[in-house]
């Protein structure tokens, strides 16, 4: 190096160093336990919280009645010790911990529930997800202005210590709704002082396992232990970091030199990798409550015959986009809610048959696709640094189609908004798709092709398959309503193939089992913060 | 006088982006709260729009956003609910104004020295050999040389961190990515400068007068050569300070950069107009200050 | 070196005239040379099509397959040859750098120009013009302008050429909203070059002399602009193609399976980790984006010199 250059070089240095030492950059003791969590959480606020990052910081902030089991994914004692169903499953009486607090010291007490909950359907707070609370009783109306009264929706403090819930109908999956990080606990008082910047106070009153150390966007989010959470004795770290990453390979490198211990999102594992790092001993998959699959538009012609679109499901080679696009070792679709969710029995689904395709096509009028009008194929370009896996999904499936059906799809690539408004007003023929579960029932899943519901997406409506999933949502009995629900399923993928599932989302995880235990992956992708314990951390700190 | 009056210059300017800014992100399909998963009633939909006041004509929206932004108020994030966009920006302008000043600093400390270089020996091996290096800083995107110099220096070589700010270690290699491309274009525009001037009539007067190469090409030539690299001073330096999408989505670090691009996908509409206004105040500023270096360099430019 | 004497190129330019320029350029063997190398590959990519042994959307089995007999450049993610892939590449990035270069030729260059001739009051106009123009959303611009207008397009094109044409609506709004943006900083730097040579003594002599404004641009301003206008033209071009490239990763340039250099270099970097590389997917199109642009600012450069002389002249 020349001597002007490590001259410039060394100034330059040194205004950096002054630069960040003017306030810009703060260092802190490295956190017990630093996960990469994927895209910056939006929110914490259970009320508003919708995605996947959120959802896995959310609930050692903030527990509900219930939470969930980490290691299966049902529900369990949170807040409430037990519950008593009764009226014949329409009503709910929680009994909560005795001695509840919240981290800040005050009591917890059935007020505090009934406030959470009545917040979420309040219009004023306009939660995306205050529909969780209409089953229970004039929830809906409140919600939707019907009635102003407070007092009529169906949850009530009994008493310091109970709450009782009256549902409009039986629901078998409330007590799992309970457990949803949408209806945590909040604390009263601070959301009514500071509206919608309750989040920055410090200190926040928490009722879950950590409290809110620091957020900033893009850059961190600290928890730490809340000494007086009910179970904090099972606590078994004492600061937690997560870090949103933006691009795959900037995961990967923190990861491979220890900045961070844990990789958590899928998104964040390049997938022309996976196959070489699913061997490694620190890759951890797990199945996981998501589908990818291809909607229809049953409005446009020649998609409203039931022919054609079983020709299209039958001549796509899953296998060849799971292995060689996906590669994550993703298991093949041909229903749409995914293996391992509860309570679920999977119908049949098409099962990949070009020729059975060919003749499907030609009973529709299209012998070798002859006729069939040249179609689009909607799908959303992948911002944000993550693999560009529809577009891949998209060029295999335009060239299945020409090969085996004889049919030409133009592709139509659009930014993320835009390719949701299209597929919002039914501007496509179609579309790329996917969905994740909320909570582990099959009805997550169905309920979205009901007729009214906002995301069907598909024109299809369809007077059975309503009738079979509400019947089955009024049945009690496990094994009547799962036969119900896979009738009713068997509906939309196979009699109606309304979608055709591509395959079934794996959850990833990467850590050093060595040093990092008490992480587990689950159905429904969220472990909790208070069980992942960092041996390494502790060795460290004993010497 | 004319700073004064090119201030005042400024308000209207401000006005006029404001509003082309806010009227053109509602024209964008697609709004803020439209995601993979709509709430299940449109009520909810309905209630969401009513209470960010997005279902009100759009001037009576502007007027509104405008007797916030008196008060210094620039409004909620639609995407980062529970953040006002001042929380954002104060929290992130000053890490990328810190980079981006490294990156400027680094751009013209490279860019200037091989530029004049070039100039001086144009025409030879060490004009084609520096022009060479420019032009690849040029063509070469930062996504290429970014995750190419972590590969190299953070990974295999292990002499700086992967990613992340937290200390002065952590600021080389953003700098680096994000000045090479700036230090090429820096090159480029000064080499041509400096040609184009060199055989101008004050150049040959000033060596007719005996004055001696080298200091006639540092008096004289590089005095006015300069000036296209003033003139591009301005928008480089506003683009700089106000962070760049790739280099701060590949290091992580914690600046505005990202939330340029993102509130724009996101349709986070007051966060956009939020940020076109912050960077529209540091390019009027910048580039005032460029006209009045302009002055000061070339003492024939006047703006009258 | 009299002071008036720059007054006169004009008109021993005009008497030489562009055969003049054209001779001494070739003189220039480097950038002869690079003119001839660019026109050559400009002429293979336009008969690729017609030559190429892979159909480039041609999916295979052999996916990842290092560069080779039967692929010389290698193969990508769906085992589709990167050499066909980049020739029609470059044929998408030569249209829409070309089409930044000229824009930001045209109106960048007058603008810059008319104001910073004007001075006063219209340059002010003129330049706070450009800076709220700077200082818009270029993403937001360009969705908008996308999405309002290529369905009319569209309709308006099937129906008045033909379904083939209509078919290039997005590459023609793409061109013009990268040609929109691409002209700013143009004006800027021209603008900033004329307020410096509009007070030189052999413009304000030739004003003396009773030359009209037009003239004096056309005559005295341009002639002196034109070597930084040819300098900034080959740094546009790459960025140019580069922002096509931002702009198909969010979904609003190029539509896959067809490619551009800038997305071909964009979806090799996604492949630069610390695991392994699939070095072709990134050399090779970056080598081939800069040869090109290095012949390009080669030729530039010959072509501003051949000017140059003749301005001395």
């Amino acid at each position: 190096m020349s001597k002007p250059l490590r001259i410039f070089l060394q100034g330059l240095f040194i205004l950096a160093s002054g630069l960040t030492s003017g306030g810009c950059v703060r260092q802190q003791p490295r956190a017990d336990v630093v996960i990469v969590n994927g895209a910056d959480p939006e929110s914490l606020d259970p009320a508003i919280i919708t995605a996947l990052e959120d959802y896995r910081v959310v609930p050692a902030l903030f527990e509900g009645l219930t939470r969930i089991d980490p290691k299966t994914a049902v529900p369990i004692p949170g807040l409430a010790e037990n519950w008593e169903v009764r009226e014949e499953g329409t009503e709910y009486v929680f009994q909560l911990r005795p001695g509840l607090r919240w981290s800040t010291g005050e009591p917890l007490t059935a007020d505090d529930v009934v406030f959470s909950w009545l917040r979420l359907l309040d219009p004023l707070t306009a939660a995306d997800y205050a529909a969780q609370l209409f089953c229970v009783k004039n929830g809906e109306a409140f919600s939707t202005n019907g009635i102003t009264d407070a007092s009529k929706v169906g949850i009530h403090a009994l008493d310091r210590n109970r709450v009782r819930v009256q549902l409009n109908h039986p629901v078998p999956y409330f007590l799992d709704l309970c457990a949803s990080p949408t209806m945590a606990v909040v604390p009263r008082k601070v959301i009514e002082t500071h509206g919608d910047r309750w989040l920055q106070v410090r200190p926040l009153p928490s009722s879950g396992s950590h409290t809110l150390e620091v957020w900033r966007l893009n850059d961190k989010l600290r928890l730490r232990k809340n000494p007086l959470y009910w179970d904090a004795a099972n606590t078994v770290n004492s600061t937690v970091e997560f870090l949103p990453v933006g691009s795959p390979s900037t995961a990967l490198n923190l990861y491979e030199r220890g900045v961070v211990d844990i990789i958590w999102d899928k998104d964040l594992v390049p997938s022309e990798l996976l196959d070489d790092l699913k061997s490694r001993p620190d890759f951890h998959a797990f199945p996981y409550i998501g589908t990818y699959f291809v909607r229809f538009n049953t409005t446009h012609p020649p998609f409203n015959d039931p022919r054609v679109r079983q020709a299209l499901a039958l001549a796509v080679n899953k296998r060849r986009i799971v292995e060689r696009i996906i590669r994550g070792g993703e298991p093949v679709a041909h229903q749409l809610v995914p293996t391992g969710v509860a309570k679920h029995q999977a119908p049949d689904g098409l099962i990949p048959d070009p020729d059975a395709g060919r003749k499907l096509l030609a009973e529709a009028g299209f012998p070798q696709g002859k006729g069939f009008p040249v179609f689009q194929y909607l799908f959303d370009s992948a911002a944000g640094g993550g693999a560009k896996v529809h577009a891949k999904i998209a060029v295999e499936l335009q060239e299945m189609w020409r090969r085996e059906l004889g049919i030409r799809m133009e592709l139509r690539q659009l930014e993320k908004k835009v390719y949701l408004a299209a597929q919002n007003g039914l501007d496509y023929d179609l579309s790329r798709s996917s969905w994740l579960g909320d909570y582990n029932d099959p009805n997550t899943f169905l309920d979205l092709f009901l007729s009214n519901n906002g995301n069907n997406r598909t024109g299809w409506k369809n007077a059975r398959y309503d009738g079979l999933i509400h019947r089955a949502n009024l049945e009690r009995d496990d094994l009547q309503r799962s036969e119900l629900l896979r009738e009713a399923e068997s509906l939309l993928v196979r009699q109606e193939a309304v979608v055709i599932p591509l395959y079934f989302y794996l959850g990833f995880q990467f850590y050093d089992g060595n040093r990092i235990e008490g992480i587990h992956g689950n159905i429904l992708g969220m472990s909790a913060v208070r069980t992942i314990r960092n041996k390494a951390m502790e060795k460290g700190r004993d010497r | 006088m004319y700073l004064v009056r090119r201030l005042m210059g400024m308000l209207p300017v401000m006005l006029g982006i404001s509003f082309l800014a806010f009227m053109l992100v509602r024209l964008a399909p697609g709004g803020p709260f439209d995601h993979e998963r709509r709430p299940a009633s449109p009520e909810i939909e309905r209630r969401i729009r009513e209470k960010y006041h997005l279902d009100e004509p759009l001037l009576t929206q502007y007027g509104r956003y405008l007797s916030g932004l008196i008060r210094g108020d620039l409004g909620p994030s639609l995407k980062y609910r529970n953040h006002s966009v001042s929380d954002i920006v104060i929290q992130g302008l000053p890490v990328s104004m810190t980079l981006g000043l490294c990156a400027f600093v680094f751009a013209l400390g490279v860019g200037l020295p091989s530029g004049f270089y070039s100039a001086a020996k144009q025409g030879g091996f060490g004009d084609y050999a520096s022009s060479l290096i420019a032009l690849s800083g040029v063509c070469v995107p930062a996504f290429v040389v970014g995750p190419l110099l972590v590969m190299e220096f953070a990974v295999r070589k292990k002499m700086f961190p992967v990613a992340l700010f937290e200390s002065p270690m952590h600021l080389v290699l953003p700098t680096v990515t994000l000045g090479l491309y700036f230090s090429g274009r820096v090159s480029r525009l000064l080499r041509e400068g400096m040609i184009a001037v060199r055989n101008a009539e004050f150049v040959m007067a000033a060596r007719a007068k005996g004055l001696s190469d080298i200091s006639v090409l540092f008096r004289h030539v590089f005095r006015i050569g300069v000036l296209p690299v003033v003139s591009y001073s301005g928008p480089m330096l506003a683009d700089l300070l106000t962070g760049s999408f790739v280099v701060e989505n590949l290091f992580q670090i914690p600046g505005i950069g990202v939330f340029m691009v993102n509130s724009s996908l996101s349709r986070d509409y007051t966060m956009i107009v939020g940020l076109v206004l912050v960077y529209a105040v540091l390019l009027l500023v910048l580039n005032l200050l460029v006209d009045v270096a302009y002055r000061w360099l070339d003492p024939r430019v006047s703006y009258e | 070196m009299s002071e008036t004497q720059p007054a006169s190129e004009g008109m021993a330019g005009r008497e030489t005239g562009m055969s003049g320029v054209f001779k001494r350029f070739a003189s220039r063997r480097l950038a002869a040379t690079s003119a001839g190398l660019l026109a050559l590959f400009v002429w293979l990519v336009i008969l690729w099509p017609w030559i190429e042994p892979h159909h480039p959307y041609a999916l295979g089995d052999a996916q990842f397959a290092p560069p080779g007999g039967r692929h010389w450049g290698g193969t990508d993610v769906h085992g589709r040859d990167l050499l066909t892939r980049m020739m029609h590449g470059a044929s998408m990035s030569l249209m829409v750098g070309a089409a930044g270069a000229l824009v930001s030729l045209v109106i960048g260059v007058s603008w810059g120009a008319v104001a910073g001739y004007s001075g006063g009051r219209v340059d002010a106009l003129m330049m706070r013009g450009v800076d709220v123009l700077y200082s818009l959303p270029s993403i937001i611009f360009v969705v908008v302008l996308i999405t309002t207008l290529e369905s009319a397009l569209k309709q308006w094109f099937s129906k008045a050429f033909s379904t083939e044409f209509a078919a290039s609506t997005r590459f023609l709004l793409l061109f013009f909203g990268l040609g929109s943006v691409s002209w700013l900083t143009m004006a800027r730097i021209v603008r900033g070059q004329v307020l410096s040579l509009k007070n030189r003594s052999f413009v304000a002599a030739s004003r003396v002399l009773g030359a009209s404004h037009l003239h004096i641009l056309r005559h005295h301003i341009l002639p002196n602009v034109w070597g930084i206008v040819i300098v900034y033209l080959t740094l546009t071009v790459p960025s140019v193609v580069l922002y096509e490239s931002f702009l198909s990763f969010l979904g609003l340039g190029v539509q896959p399976p067809q490619a551009s250099l800038g997305s071909l270099i964009a979806e090799g970097a996604s492949q630069i980790n610390s695991v392994r590389i699939y070095w072709w997917l990134i050399a090779f199109p970056s080598a081939m984006l800069a040869s090109i642009l290095l012949a390009l600012s080669v030729v530039g450069d010959g072509l501003r010199e051949s000017l140059e002389v003749r301005n001395r002249e």
